[in-house]
């Protein structure tokens, strides 16, 4: 939670920064007399603050996202982890050392193949992803690797479209 | 076009949840052998009962089953013999089987059944020479030069069933030379999402009757393997959140953890002489083989090597294991020799061999093989290294051998579901088990039981 306080205060002042670099002090006339409406550059300055504000909010929701999304697929019989994950790992390893928090790694593996091999397969899955929240700064005791092989699989197909989504490893806070 | 109709008939006379099974039956092999097994006589003591299973039939579907025999349906047989006095040497001569079985039960007391039954080759008048039945035992007459077995016991009601199946064992005993296997167990593991416990161990029978469930988990079980005395059961229990290895006694339903350390327990194996237990354990970092002593629970590691070393099974004479490993890229089988730790890759042909388990002669292993149609069981020639690929269904697993090394009872996916199937060594006649409720694997075949 204090971490996302963080994520929350750094949003806010992106926003403000925006906002001074982008708004110049109000023109007046020589009357004196302060113009009714908002000048073009004034519209200008309040459009490019809310683009900000909305850039900063989307990226916060984006982090937000990767942060709640826990699950890691793999390839058939491989144990690479696919770089389109790295970001979210290094988010929860920066939330981990930050907090302090500890997590479950359970791999898990599709049923072809047999259920013993799969089992060594399911843990060298989780252990790939527990080396890389460690790169990350994660020491090991803040990581138990779990694998559960081809036992609990995610979808009870017997296609492809049920093995993609049952190679994965699960990232769960303790 | 005969096989056609004998196959519609069958679908018309069973419900369609065994149908599946029948149509089966009806396609074994060209080269079973026929044979005849005539329902017994039944005479009660007082009141009137039936015995508790029809003896006859369990005798049929066992040989039916092994593939090498084709029972005579019941209304194609031209006598109803109960004694040797009564059988009528030509009418079996002129149906054309191999052998005919027939037999009395005799009620003695409420439960307690006297079960005679003979076998008899309608063919030889010498086979009484070769068989073990006694002088005088017989009744004097022609047919009884044509008997091979002569059998006689009491039987009560609760193994009654498991009579029938020792009959079978004597009858396919007789007419292959080889010692038959029915009067066995298979340990399983059921899977019934709608029970609060989904997973089950079970163990039944070899026909699949007669099922105990013998532990049930809210978590996986993995992995049983019977010890070589048929007494006890080792198995992956997830039941404390991760894997660990525990020995379970049948008849006192005692259990104790073997293994429990960290990382995954699995894939135990009792040696032939059942004083250790091979087992893949990654507490060292990665998945290898060691070797616990039962008595004093030490372990003896196997293999050093950082690829996937798992799936240990010992060659019969103890001497040698034979495993999966990765170390060459991809899922290979390889041996090692216990003396000498000399270790050999196995198999070349396919990308992926596994889960492999040696044949009762130790002469060739059985393994799951991958080709391009999918995941097969396959037979290799220890010193040839021909492979024979078995089986004509796809994601097998979990394969388990008869003790009698004739039939491999394996996992497979039928339809939607996870289930049992069974396939003879030679791979010309396999059937699936079908299951009632859940999803079904992880079969273990017990050793030889009396």
């Amino acid at each position: 939670m204090k971490y996302l306080t963080k994520l929350a205060a750094l949003a806010v002042f992106a926003l403000v920064i925006s906002a001074c670099t982008t708004t110049k002090p109000t023109e007046t006339t020589d009357t004196g007399t302060t113009q009714s409406g908002p000048t073009a550059e004034q519209l200008a300055a309040q459009r490019a603050a809310e683009e900000a504000r909305r850039a900063a909010a989307a990226e916060a929701a984006r982090i937000q996202a990767l942060l709640d999304s826990t699950t890691i697929y793999f390839g058939y019989d491989q144990d690479l982890i696919d770089s389109e994950y790295t970001e979210m790992l290094r988010l929860h390893a920066e939330r981990m050392v930050a907090e302090n928090r500890s997590v479950t790694l359970e791999g898990h593996a599709d049923e072809r193949g047999t259920p013993e091999y799969n089992l060594a397969l399911g843990e060298r899955r989780a252990k790939a992803v527990a080396q890389l929240l460690k790169t990350f700064g994660v020491s090991d005791s803040q990581i138990e690797v779990v694998s559960f092989g081809e036992e609990s699989p995610a979808m009870s197909g017997h296609d492809e479209s049920s093995w993609a989504k049952n190679r994965r490893v699960e990232l769960n806070y303790k | 076009m005969k096989r056609f109709l004998a196959i519609l008939l069958m679908v018309l006379a069973v419900s369609p949840l065994k149908a599946e099974i029948e149509i089966l039956i009806t396609e074994g092999r060209d080269d079973a052998r026929p044979i005849a097994i005539v329902p017994f006589a039944f005479e009660a003591a007082g009141v009137v009962a039936a015995p508790p299973f029809d003896f006859a039939k369990i005798i049929a579907d066992d040989l039916a089953r092994s593939g090498k025999f084709k029972p005579t349906a019941i209304a194609d047989l031209p006598q109803n013999p109960s004694s040797v006095e009564q059988v009528d040497l030509n009418l079996w001569k002129t149906l054309g089987v191999d052998a005919v079985v027939y037999g009395l039960v005799k009620e003695k007391s409420p439960g307690i059944y006297q079960v005679s039954y003979d076998l008899l080759d309608p063919y030889n008048d010498k086979a009484i020479f070769d068989s073990q039945i006694e002088e005088g035992s017989y009744a004097l007459v022609d047919q009884s030069q044509h008997l091979m077995l002569l059998k006689d016991k009491i039987v009560g009601q609760d193994n009654y069933r498991w009579n029938a199946h020792i009959a079978a064992d004597e009858i396919y005993e007789a007419l292959t030379g080889e010692r038959g296997a029915f009067a066995t167990q298979i340990a399983y593991v059921e899977v019934d999402r709608s029970q609060q416990n989904p997973y089950q161990l079970f163990v039944s029978d070899s026909d699949g009757f007669g099922a105990q469930r013998i532990f049930s988990s809210r978590m996986p079980i993995m992995s049983p393997a019977w010890s070589p005395n048929g007494q006890q059961l080792a198995y992956v229990t997830f039941e404390n959140g991760r894997s660990e290895i525990v020995r379970q006694d049948l008849a006192k339903a005692q259990r104790d953890v073997l293994a429990s350390f960290k990382g995954f327990n699995s894939a135990p194996t009792w040696s032939p002489g059942g004083s250790k237990m091979a087992m893949v354990l990654s507490k060292d970092g990665n998945p290898e083989i060691y070797l616990m002593d039962l008595t004093t629970q030490k372990l003896t590691r196997l293999t050093r090597h950082y690829a996937i070393d798992t799936e240990p099974s010992w060659s019969p004479d103890g001497e040698s294991i034979v495993f999966t490993s990765d170390r060459g890229g991809r899922p290979q089988i390889y041996r090692v020799f216990l003396d000498s730790g000399e270790t050999k890759r196995v198999t070349f042909e396919g990308r992926y061999n596994a889960g492999a388990e040696f044949s009762p002669d130790g002469n060739s292993i059985v393994m799951v093989h991958q080709s391009s149609k999918g995941f097969h069981l396959a037979t290799q020639d220890l010193s040839s290294g021909a492979i024979n690929i078995l089986t004509k269904t796809n994601l097998d697993e979990s394969l388990s051998i008869a003790p009698n090394g004739s039939m491999i009872i394996y996992s497979t996916v039928s339809g939607r579901q996870k289930v049992l199937s069974t396939i003879s060594m030679d791979g010309r006649f396999g059937m699936p088990i079908p299951s009632t409720t859940g999803e079904v694997k992880a079969p273990a075949w017990s050793p030889f039981l009396n």
